[in-house]
């Protein structure tokens, strides 16, 4: 394991790798995270100091790691994740950001959440039960967000003796199931999390793996090109105009780059209007910057005076997002009052652009179990997924989400409510 | 391909993202700057998502009257030098109208006192979206909660019913009296926090440095010598070299014997650091749920 000195060389190039956790309840999830955090030496005397005397006053026999993470009260009270909890490290190669979600059916919609950032989702499997309902659901969820890596943690080997063959035989069964999905990076590693063994240490336990550990792992696998460089898209955030007479004239575009590269002197065409211009100059705070990609914050200034405000979006000129009214699109379901209505209107917010729309069709809710297209009941309840037709108010600029997750998403909120109801990744 | 930035790039782009979008969506909004690192940093990162322009929100100061005089003198200068507006709700003038409590006893802070003298500022203020520089990293109710938190029209954060937020897709959608709180920083560790301020040159109040100060030592917390603290018997002052990790009342921030005096010794300093900052804090002492309970009642 590398050492905790991060000197300022080193942490200049330092990566950040988001991270989530699924799998059914009591697989192990939190107990994981303690021991990561707990190897990686992340974990602090006074926070280790409460989880101890936490640990005694319910009882536990061994320091129970997993309250590290299992932050709320009523949590800690019944002994389960309830939401999500999200946890840092560093290791002097990456900073890592975990979701850590909870497992219950129920809950759902949170790994969803935690899953809609992640560069990377571990999925627990208890290797005495194998590949059950939940992991199926959580590969289905991790594949439909798009995650780029998955990695598969077999976990509690201690529990049935460190045994390869039970390993191999998990690992075939899940690589069957998951030829149908379309996750592009799949790795297995065999663990303990309540040991270490394959956490962060390598196992004596197992030399019949030549795999690495998770952590090596996470420390290395290849994130950079997780993110689209290809089709430059710029959804505009907010107009800069300076009420000063040094910067009378000055109006800039700030935004995130969500796609792509832009550089000075790029044409570029704005959405809806149509016009093209060029790029003037790139400003992140008060020094130009030759290029932008995703996902830099920056303010763009234009050759060209043209009307271009928040919900717009700026993309090069050469490569045109998808536009229009009829979003085809896979819904997953997170309020608990009430289903999602056919013919229901919401809000619908795309990138920074607001608008309404109505639900044309509800095309199939999908059984998790099968994998299989259920339209004979297309109810969409809490944590359900389906695929839906949507009308729009306004027309939508956008791309497919398998090729960008960030114009190819869009969350629905409850116009009485205000709630976020739906999270939505765009076919076509 | 060469593109790529650090984790200290990206956390600044993700943190002016979401500044930017509470200029978008709010009427109304602030930063609630409370003097401390986190909330110096946020004001700077604000400072960065707008520039050319001012800072499109003021800046709003508790003031529980315990402040140390350099918190005061920073602020102060901080808000002339961006020209932004800054708003101070003075605890002390809730005390002595009787809107507030001094708490009396052992350990007693004027944390909860801060809760209704912040809920009067918004109140008189209607601000909509109130910014702090609060992390996840910092305490466990915290890491539960969402860029954007919502508050009812009693300031309440139901933490069991919280919004899902997916992607970078804020929801700031509210009904009339109800409001936001917003923390742009969630993501960032204390680590983080030190390394950004060193790559970027951020001026601080001269506390987070080592230097020498008169001190006294209570329950095992350094005190810094203070016109708000009677000494109890057995209490000695004497001068040592120390640092503060966090910037809260005088009263109750506990200083660590450091000699580091420089951006790049502290840096090295939290790296090898053993407790975490809220560690020296007495508050969150009280009892395992304190912060949960307090966020609860609309502490921030
Ligand atoms: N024997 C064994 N027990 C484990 C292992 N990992 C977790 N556990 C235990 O399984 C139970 C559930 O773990 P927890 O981390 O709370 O699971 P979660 O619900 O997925 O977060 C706890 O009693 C853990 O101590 C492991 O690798 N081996
Ligand atoms: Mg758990």
């Amino acid at each position: 394991m590398s050492n905790n000195t991060f000197d300022s060389a080193s942490y200049m190039s330092m990566e950040l790798l988001r991270f989530t956790t699924a799998g059914s309840v009591d697989d192990g999830k939190s107990t994981l995270i303690g021991r990561l955090l707990y190897d990686s030496k992340s974990i602090f005397e006074d926070q280790m100091e409460a989880v101890k005397a936490s640990s005694e006053k319910r009882g536990d026999d061994h320091i129970n790691l997993a309250l590290v993470t299992d932050g709320l009260k009523s949590e800690r009270e019944q002994g389960i994740t309830i939401d999500v909890a999200y946890r840092y490290f560093a290791t002097p190669k990456r900073k890592f950001i975990i979701a850590d979600t909870p497992g219950h059916i129920q809950y759902t919609r949170n790994m969803v959440t935690g899953a809609s950032t992640a560069n990377l989702a571990i999925i627990l499997v208890d290797a005495r039960k194998g590949i059950i309902e939940q992991t199926k659901r959580h590969s289905l969820i991790a594949s439909l967000l798009g995650i780029p890596h998955v990695t598969i943690c077999i976990n509690k080997m201690d529990l049935v003796d460190y045994d390869q063959a039970t390993y191999e035989s998990i690992k075939a069964d899940y690589k069957r199931f998951a030829s149908k999905l379309h996750v592009k990076d799949v790795t297995f590693i065999p663990i303990s999390a309540l040991y270490g063994d394959n956490v962060v240490n390598t196992s004596d336990n197992m030399p019949w793996y030549n795999g690495t550990t998770l952590m090596y792992h996470l420390e290395n696998v290849h994130i950079a090109n997780d993110r689209n460089y290809i089709d430059g898209r710029f959804p505009v955030q907010t107009v800069i105009r300076p009420q000063s007479d040094t910067f009378h004239d000055f109006r800039g575009y700030a935004g995130r780059v969500s796609g792509g590269v832009f550089r000075a002197g790029d044409e570029v065409k704005a959405w809806p209007s149509g016009f093209t211009t060029k790029i003037k100059a790139i400003h992140c705070d008060n020094q130009e910057v030759e290029e932008a990609f995703d996902p830099m914050s920056v303010v763009m200034t234009l050759e060209d005076e043209i009307d271009i405000s928040r919900g717009d979006m700026i993309t090069r000129s050469n490569n045109e997002p998808k536009t229009g009214q009829d979003i085809d699109a896979m819904i997953c379901w997170m309020d608990d009052s009430k289903s999602l209505q056919l013919g229901g209107k919401y809000t619908l917010i795309h990138t920074t652009k607001q608008c309404r729309c109505v639900v044309k069709s509800i095309e199939y809710r999908m059984d998790i179990n099968t994998l299989s297209k259920d339209q004979e009941n297309r109810t969409i309840d809490l944590n359900d997924i389906g695929r839906v037709k949507l009308r729009t108010t306004v027309p939508l600029f956008y791309d497919e989400y398998s090729r960008n997750r960030v114009t190819g998403s869009f969350i629905l909120v409850d116009e009485g409510s205000n709630v976020t109801v739906g999270a939505c990744m765009i076919r076509s | 391909m060469g593109y790529s930035i650090n984790h200290l790039r990206e956390l600044e782009s993700e943190a002016i993202y979401v500044l930017r979008e509470v200029a978008a969506q709010f009427e109304n909004p602030c930063i609630l700057f409370s003097g401390g690192k986190d909330s110096i940093l946020l004001t700077h990162l604000a400072k960065k998502a707008f520039y050319p322009a001012k800072i499109p929100f003021p800046l709003v100061h508790i003031d529980t009257g315990h402040n140390f005089p350099e918190t005061l003198t920073f602020r102060d200068d901080l808000a002339k030098e961006l020209q932004a507006k800054l708003i101070v709700g003075s605890v002390q003038s809730m005390i002595d109208t009787g809107m507030a409590h001094e708490e009396t006893g052992a350990n007693a802070s004027r944390n909860i006192a801060q809760i209704p003298t912040l809920l009067d500022t918004i109140e008189k203020h209607k601000f909509d979206a109130l910014m702090g520089g609060a992390r996840r990293d910092e305490e466990k109710a915290r890491a539960k909660e969402r860029f954007f938190s919502h508050r009812d029209e009693f300031s309440q954060w139901d933490p069991k019913n919280q919004r899902p937020e997916l992607w970078n897709l804020y929801n700031g959608k509210k009904h009339h009296g109800e409001h936001f709180r917003v923390f742009p920083i969630s993501n960032w560790t204390e680590l983080d926090v030190w390394q950004y301020i060193g790559m970027e040159n951020i001026a601080l109040p001269s506390l987070y440095y080592a230097h020498k100060r008169r001190i006294f030592e209570r329950d095992g917390v350094i005190l810094s010598e203070s016109p708000f603290i009677t000494l109890r018997e057995g209490e000695e002052i004497r001068e040592e070299i120390v640092r503060f990790r966090t910037m809260g009342d005088a009263t109750i921030t506990g200083a660590y014997r450091s000699d580091a005096d420089t951006i790049d010794k502290i840096i090295q300093e939290v790296a090898a650091a053993r407790s975490t900052e809220r560690g020296s804090r007495a508050d969150d002492k009280r009892s395992e749920t304190a912060m949960e309970d307090r966020k609860k009642e609309g502490y921030f």
